[in-house]
């Protein structure tokens, strides 16, 4: 059983990777007071310029996260624009991003159907890898796995922690205040979304340049949809997010070691489970209302203008 | 400093240009990117909008492609009206699709005329279930149909994959994801020969008069476009929340199966993995670019219908990817979202300089 369950483990925290870096980037966007539905457009357009950074540079999949990064927040700025200093409905911007998303990264990415990538090796933290179990599990991870933790580590700390946590708290929870004691409220609202789209496009080119090196149409497959369900889940907390992100894994990395752990259910109904979890997860967490309203951010999704 | 002010009452006039406006910036965006590409834009998009009419068939065809996307569209503007996100409808469409195509599958052979409308029945009830189970989880359990509609549709997908390479996998069909061809019963007979426009499309023509009378004359389409508006004056006037949300979903998941039955009983014939070339998502796009009007969405569902023609045309005598068409449907609704701003809002005047 354990032999089984340590590659299933592993996998867990790398398919969670791509949902820690969108879902870190929404929550950010969410607190400041902006839900933008766009994460799965994000994430492809920053899967698709991450794999063409990472196929037309030396640098491989390590260029290809910068790329999809900036990618990723020059798409978030399409939506800020429009939702932010124009007042759009910010559900049917994010929507739009969406389906922009999956037109544009379809048509650049055509050129790359039949290229790969050469990936990356996972790096083994000398001495900590050496531990039975918890070893090959958490120490024996790609970089940007790592990466990933220490991106919670920080927002979390920056949330929890900062001024700056403080002030974007400020701003989704009481605009009007925030704005009347000096705050820029449409500046932080704009950082806080560039912030999401750069996260949400690293997690895309994760998913294109180091966990299934080659490029697939429409391959985020939900993903950006999963992780904006995780930020509900999470209610709002980043280490929620991140328990949140690693069953997520999971479920996903399930279907590729069914047999191993003897479960025996055809690869198409597995295939559906993270998306039935998402359904699930959502009940439950928001049949509780009350933890829901103490912790949603007051002016989530409300167009403001000073 | 901010350009924009609200203005003292939405401009009509602009609701009705908006979607005009988005058009020509795409049309303009997309003479760009075809000049990048080398391209003539005149001969692009005459062989993007022309040359598909130019025949007989290129009208069957947008009618083919016309009918579903209004046919769904009609249906979500209904909840979208009443601010009832439903991004799920490819999800209710393979439903529709899935059902209606079982009832083909289950009497393939029997020679009767029931067998049709039967499917057609099945097909609706399929997205209507499809559409209920979010209803019951957001009236029940809060949960947002935003994102229960999208997961739903995900597993509807792998539903349908399962069942293709399973149970309903054709015996003699090599091992090709795809269910048996079915009989001229369970088939919606082309009105031409050799065209595949076929009867399919007065359940869209019909779905479109019912929304235009629903929307123009009904009570109950006042009662939820309240509660879209003003949800604190619907609850005041005793308009149900509930029930708008429970019409919306499934009626827009009823008319979303019947556009997939009308699929795989015209022009695909059987059920595979390629029944909707993604409808549910660009019906979307149609919904709002219609304004959420009956009318509207009739139109704007023929333009994106040659969209679809268009983009098969240009991969033909341009050698331009397919995905193009996906490029041209994000933007046009990304241009009618910023257009539309200026319906509550208008560029402020310069303030005059203060000296005389």
């Amino acid at each position: 059983m354990l032999e089984h369950l340590i590659p299933v483990l592993a996998g867990t925290l790398a398919a969670a990777t791509p949902l820690i870096f969108a879902g870190l980037g929404e929550l950010v966007a969410e607190r400041s007071g902006v839900i933008n539905l766009g994460v799965e457009g994000m994430m492809l357009i920053g899967a698709v310029a991450g794999f063409a950074a990472a196929a037309h540079s030396d640098g491989g999949a390590l260029a290809g996260l910068p790329a999809g990064a900036f990618a990723g927040a020059l798409a978030a700025l399409i939506f800020a624009i429009l939702s932010l200093s124009m007042a759009a409905n910010q559900a049917a911007c994010g929507l739009a991003l969406t389906i922009f998303g999956i037109g544009l990264s379809a048509f650049i990415g055509q050129h790359y159907v039949s290229y790969s990538l050469p990936g990356l090796q996972p790096l083994a933290l000398p001495g900590l890898s050496d531990i039975p179990v918890l070893g090959p599990v958490l120490f024996h991870q790609d970089t940007v796995t790592y990466l990933g933790l220490l991106s919670f580590a920080g927002v979390w700390w920056v949330l929890r922690k900062t001024r700056l946590g403080l002030i974007l708290k400020a701003v989704g929870e009481a605009p009007d205040a925030a704005h009347a004691i000096g705050y820029p409220v449409i500046a932080i609202r704009y950082a806080a979304t560039l912030f999401g789209g750069a996260m949400a496009g690293i997690g895309g080119a994760y998913l294109s340049t180091v966990y299934t090196p080659l490029w697939v149409q429409n391959m985020v497959a939900g993903r950006g949809w999963i992780a904006i369900a995780l930020v509900v889940f999470a209610a709002w907390n980043p280490t929620r997010l991140l328990l949140g992100a690693w069953l997520f894994g999971g479920v996903t990395i399930l279907q590729f070691h069914a047999q191993g752990l003897g479960i025996a259910l055809p690869v198409q109904l597995l295939a559906a489970l993270p998306y039935l979890a998402t359904v699930v997860v959502l009940v439950l967490i928001s049949r509780d209302k009350r933890l829901l309203q103490l912790n949603l951010p007051a002016s989530l999704g409300k167009p403001w203008m000073p | 400093m901010p350009l924009l002010e609200a203005r003292p009452t939405p401009s009509p006039q602009m609701r009705l240009l908006a979607p005009l406006i988005a058009i020509g910036l795409t049309l303009a965006v997309g003479s760009l990117l075809f000049l990048s590409l080398g391209k003539s834009p005149v001969e692009a998009f005459g062989v993007f909008f022309i040359q598909p009419l130019s025949s007989g068939n290129g009208w069957s065809e947008l009618m083919v492609k016309a009918g579903p996307l209004i046919l769904i569209a009609q249906g979500l503007a209904v909840g979208f009206r009443a601010r009832i996100y439903n991004i799920g409808a490819e999800g209710q469409l393979i439903m529709g699709a899935l059902a209606g195509g079982g009832v083909a599958i289950a009497f393939d052979g029997v020679d009767a005329w029931w067998v049709l409308p039967l499917m057609v029945l099945a097909g609706a009830l399929g997205g209507a279930v499809w559409g209920a189970i979010p209803a019951l989880l957001r009236t029940r359990f809060n949960a947002q149909e935003t994102l229960t509609t999208l997961m739903l549709a995900y597993v509807a997908t792998f539903t349908l994959s399962y069942m293709v390479n399973g149970p309903w996998r054709d015996p003699e069909g090599m091992n090709f994801p795809q269910s048996i061809l079915f009989g001229d019963p369970a088939l919606f007979a082309p009105w031409f020969e050799g065209m595949r426009v076929n009867a399919s499309l007065l359940i869209a023509a019909f779905a479109s008069a019912a929304f235009w009378f629903f929307t123009s004359r009904s009570f109950l389409a006042y009662q939820l476009t309240v509660g879209g508006l003003a949800p604190a004056a619907a609850r005041y006037a005793g308009f149900s929340a509930d029930r708008t949300v429970w019409l919306s979903l499934v009626l827009s998941g009823l008319t979303a199966g019947l556009a997939g039955v009308g699929e795989v009983a015209g022009p695909v014939g059987q059920l595979n993995l390629n029944i909707s070339p993604g409808y549910g998502f660009a019906a979307i796009i149609v919904a709002y670019l219609g304004r959420l009007n009956a009318i509207g969405i009739v139109l704007a569902g023929l333009l994106m219908a040659l969209l679809y023609l268009g983009g098969e045309a240009a991969q033909v005598a341009l050698q331009l990817p397919a995905a193009i068409t996906g490029l041209f449907q994000g933007m046009l609704l990304f241009f009618l979202l910023g257009a539309d701003v200026f319906v509550d809002y208008r560029l402020k005047p310069r303030p005059k300089p203060a000296y005389a």
